[in-house]
């Protein structure tokens, strides 16, 4: 009996320590992984830029390979732009972020892993390309929805998600309040109360934009989806003939900006190539791949190039205007607890 | 299969019977019918190139890992804690039962990110790993880490009640008359616990397939290194890639499929060897 | 967990409980830990601010309305589908037996947006629904049906083994003896099944207070209404509040705790009460 005992001990003991060292030789392969002659660099960005980055790698590591002889494999990651910025924080090593908005880069620098000042490494306040928030419609728009103040009246059926669980969606709260503080001329009671209208018509507030996305075209609710102008463009893409878009007076430039995490870089030593990468972004090969995929181009001859996709006439209130102040503040103001969009939603406690 | 007492009147029989087919025809059938509808929707090829896409093997091959990881755990924590749950009197078994449970009863992100908050960059654990040069959270292990941790109670949840209907009074008696306790356990246990212990490895595997919530957190999403099967599903839903996204979560149903002709196989072999079941 | 004074009569004590505890630590209780070490370090203050907010509460009341509904659903339907597929033979048993694991194998997004899909104004069901002035989708209904959907397995599986094993002389003894087939049913089957009901009732009720992936899609999440409270821990967490995220998730936890508590109580009671 004692024998038995001691054999299933030992089958126990084998299988965790099995499993511990299969850890440990998954961890010392990817440390062998680093030859010099190849180097490896991970980008840790949002949900809508795979195709960008697919073609973007592609191009990158062929000039790469050209200026240092140096092959180079970037390891993609896409998700959520805030879950993203917390897997760096939390301690998943991304050489660079591309995320959709500055405020889940500006988490990770607080974290210690960027370092103060980010945003002006790059140009264009380290955007490589922005989008906007347009309106996507049904085909023949048949609720004839042309600006913002048409979204409120009755009847209409908005879809949106929620600001508080996607980052993309803060743009979307943030192009709506840039209209009315135009609309109501600052006054912030009007403003309070064209954004209860707007929100009350909201049918469903998903939890991301794709979700948004799949609730407005696959289960065909509402009249009208908010939604970046890239990614308004991939759903009309999906579904050729039976969406519009339609450009409201003015809206919002989405920066969605990019930035080398220095605590990775400089313990992996590749900071050089990460560097290269991100102001690759910036040369005419990399603004058109933007456009391509349906980001405007920050260089404005090559936005020039891409005319008949984006309306570049479209008036833009831009995040650090003095109306919302940066992103810092204007979380504060408008998304966390208390905020705006809480208080909005406070006056209907009861149904 | 069927015994003898077929003794309820035909029409409460067939209405149980029509009540089951509905239930299981609006809640499993249909669903499954909008899922495969979805994956060829835009045709077969297109539905082949999704689910031979390099990314996609890569992450079938990721998902078995941590399947059989989680199977294999589990199993040997299932049969000795079912075993000590039933088998002996101690104090506060209770609370022991109620603490195998909670991973049932915490929310999956959650599963997640207590690992997070344990190995990861902002963990207590953090020292420990770098000094061992080991990387769990973002990294093949914590994605097996947290399959086992939400899988963890099944095979143990199926036993138990099984074990807890039939009573001790056969393993006492041999006991008693001097037999060991892996061969108590062999001899007299283990017959009466092979179905649950067989159904208990088939929710295991299909829960630990699917498994979505505690992995996405600690995946970190590294494509072709840290994706699996439902993470690959989800990020190509993300994309705008809806059919792709449908093509590779039918692969998920087909290997339901095949674990369920598996274990049809293994109940036919032990209920021919058996006899009596 | 020590030691009884009473001697136990099978050997094998001190090895299994050995296995049982270790694996538990390692694999459930020190991680755990780290949530409780997280939470405690925000202030009681906070803490409670945190987890009596307005909205917080109608989270919960949502997610435990609708979890407990479901749970209950769950726990009739596992019962007919566990008898009927274990004693009856029909066309395509094999086939549906085999689905019962579906949800499981299901990516829970997967399964949420293929629901919605099925039940939204425009879909197959939901279009049927929709005539008879029932909305689903985007409503609580909507909420239940996702949870029904992720714990279907949990109650057919735990009584189906069950109900394999049982001796079926007791039965015939009581058929012989002229009882009703409902007598025999309530008076001999379902005491054998009762402890797998259970369990499977509270786990079914435990996952669907848990459950995001599938909900989310189907829920609609307007505050006060159709928000969940696990919608509410990842709106923290995308808020960089980690304090915030786990003070719910603790309350969350507790709710579960609770539960799963309350009714291995009932089990031990009604196994005493039986055998006396």
């Amino acid at each position: 009996m004692k024998r038995k005992n001691l054999i299933t001990l030992g089958i126990v003991t084998t299988l965790l320590a099995g499993l511990l060292t299969g850890c440990a030789g998954k961890a010392a392969e990817d440390a062998d992984g680093k030859a010099a002659k190849a180097i490896e660099i991970t980008n840790v960005s949002y949900d809508p830029t795979r195709e960008l980055y697919e073609a973007y790698n592609v191009e990158f590591a062929k000039y790469w390979k050209e200026k240092t002889d140096q092959e180079v494999t970037v390891t993609q990651s896409h998700g959520g732009s805030g879950k993203q910025a917390r897997s760096v924080i939390e301690g998943n090593e991304a050489d660079v972020v591309t995320l959709a908005l500055g405020y889940d880069i500006t988490a990770i620098e607080e974290a210690g892993l960027i370092e103060a000042g980010w945003q002006s490494e790059f140009g264009n306040n380290s955007a490589p390309y922005t989008s906007t928030i347009v309106f996507l419609v049904r085909k023949g728009n048949p609720k004839q929805l042309t600006d913002w103040d048409d979204l409120v009246a009755g009847g209409v059926g908005i879809i949106t998600p929620n600001p508080k669980t996607s980052g993309g969606a803060r743009w979307n709260y943030l192009a709506a309040w840039a209209y009315a503080d135009k609309a109501f001329g600052h006054d912030q009671d009007q403003i309070l109360e064209f954004m209860k209208k707007l929100y009350q018509n909201v049918l469903v507030l998903d939890s991301g934009a794709r979700g948004a996305t799949t609730t407005f075209v696959e289960n065909g609710q509402g009249d009208v989806l908010l939604a970046w102008e890239n990614e308004a463009y991939l759903s009309m893409k999906e579904y050729p003939g039976e969406y519009e878009i339609v450009t409201p007076g003015i809206s919002i430039l989405a920066e969605p900006p990019v930035a080398i995490v220095d605590s990775v870089v400089d313990d992996r030593g590749t900071r050089e190539v990460a560097t290269a990468y991100l102001e690759y972004l910036y040369s005419d090969v990399g603004q058109r791949i933007a456009g391509e995929n349906y980001y405007r181009p920050s260089n404005k001859t090559i936005a020039e190039e891409f005319k008949d996709v984006f309306n570049l006439e479209l008036e833009l209130a831009t995040i650090d205007d003095e109306l919302f102040g940066g992103w810092d503040k204007a979380q504060a103001a408008h998304f966390d607890d208390g905020g705006t969009f809480d208080r909005i939603y406070d006056g209907e406690t009861q149904e | 299969m069927n015994r003898k007492n077929k003794k309820e009147p035909r029409a409460v029989k067939n209405l149980l019977i029509l009540l089951s087919i509905l239930f299981l025809f609006i809640m499993l059938v249909l669903p499954l019918v909008v899922v495969l509808g979805e994956a060829l929707k835009k045709g077969f090829q297109l539905y082949i190139g999704a689910i031979t896409d390099e990314y996609t093997g890569k992450a079938l091959i990721l998902t078995a890992e941590a399947t059989v990881a989680a199977v294999i755990v589990n199993t040997v924590f299932g049969l000795f804690a079912a075993w000590s749950i039933t088998k002996y009197h101690f104090k506060r078994k209770r609370l022991l039962t109620v603490l195998i449970d909670i991973p049932f009863a915490i929310s999956p992100i959650i599963a997640g990110l207590i690992f997070i908050l344990t190995f990861g960059r902002i963990g207590w654990a953090k020292g420990i790993l770098e000094a061992l040069d080991m990387k769990i959270v973002f990294a093949v292990p914590g994605i097996i880490l947290g399959t086992i941790f939400v899988t963890f109670p099944f095979i143990s949840r199926e036993i138990i009640p099984v074990l807890q209907a039939q009573g001790n009074d056969q393993e006492e008696a041999a006991a008693v008359m001097g037999a060991g306790a892996f061969r108590i356990f062999r001899k007299i246990t283990f017959p009466q616990i092979k179905w649950a212990f067989l159904y208990g490895i088939v929710l295991c595997t299909a829960r630990a397939m699917g498994e979505f919530g505690a992995v996405s957190v600690l995946s970190g999403h590294l494509r072709g290194k840290t994706v699996t099967l439902p993470l690959q599903v989800e990020i190509l839903y993300s994309e705008f890639n809806f059919t792709a996204a449908f093509a590779v979560s039918s692969i998920l149903v087909v290997l339901a499929v095949i674990i369920l002709i598996i274990r049809n196989v293994i109940e036919h072999q032990m209920k021919k060897a058996g006899g009596k079941v | 967990m020590r030691r009884s004074r009473k001697k136990q009569v099978i050997p094998g004590f001190g090895i299994s409980m050995g296995v049982t505890l270790t694996l538990l630590s390692l694999i459930v209780l020190i991680p755990m830990a780290s949530l409780v070490i997280n939470a405690s370090s925000m202030g009681f203050s906070t803490f409670w601010e945190t987890v009596t907010d307005k909205r917080v509460l109608a989270g919960y009341y949502v997610s435990l309305l609708c979890a407990l509904t479901a749970a209950v659903v769950n726990a009739v339907f596992g019962v007919i589908l566990a008898w009927v597929l274990v004693r009856y033979d029909f066309p395509f048993k094999r086939f549906l037996d085999g689905l019962i694991e579906l949800p499981f194998a299901l990516p829970t997004a997967v399964a949420g947006i293929a629901l919605t899909n099925l039940y939204s104004d425009k879909g197959m069901l939901g279009h049927f629904l929709g005539q008879l002035g029932i909305k689903v989708a985007y409503t609580r209904i909507g909420i239940i049906i996702a949870m029904v959907f992720i714990g279907i397995p949990f109650v057919v599986r735990t009584i189906q083994p069950v109900l394999e094993d049982m001796d079926s002389q007791y039965e015939e003894a009581a058929d012989v003896l002229g009882a009703g087939r409902a007598r025999i049913f309530f008076r001999i089957i379902f005491p054998e099944i009762r402890p797998a009901l259970l369990t499977g009732f509270g786990l079914a009720l435990a996952r669907a207070l848990g459950e995001y992936g599938s909900v989310v899609f189907i829920a609609g999440n307007m505050p006060f209404k159709t928000e969940i409270a696990p919608l509410l821990i990842m709106g923290k967490l995308e808020q960089f509040d980690y304090h915030g995220a786990n003070a719910i998730a603790l309350v969350m936890l507790a709710f579960a705790f609770l539960i799963l508590f309350a009714i291995n109580s009932l089990q031990i009671y009604y196994n005493k009460f039986t055998k006396q």
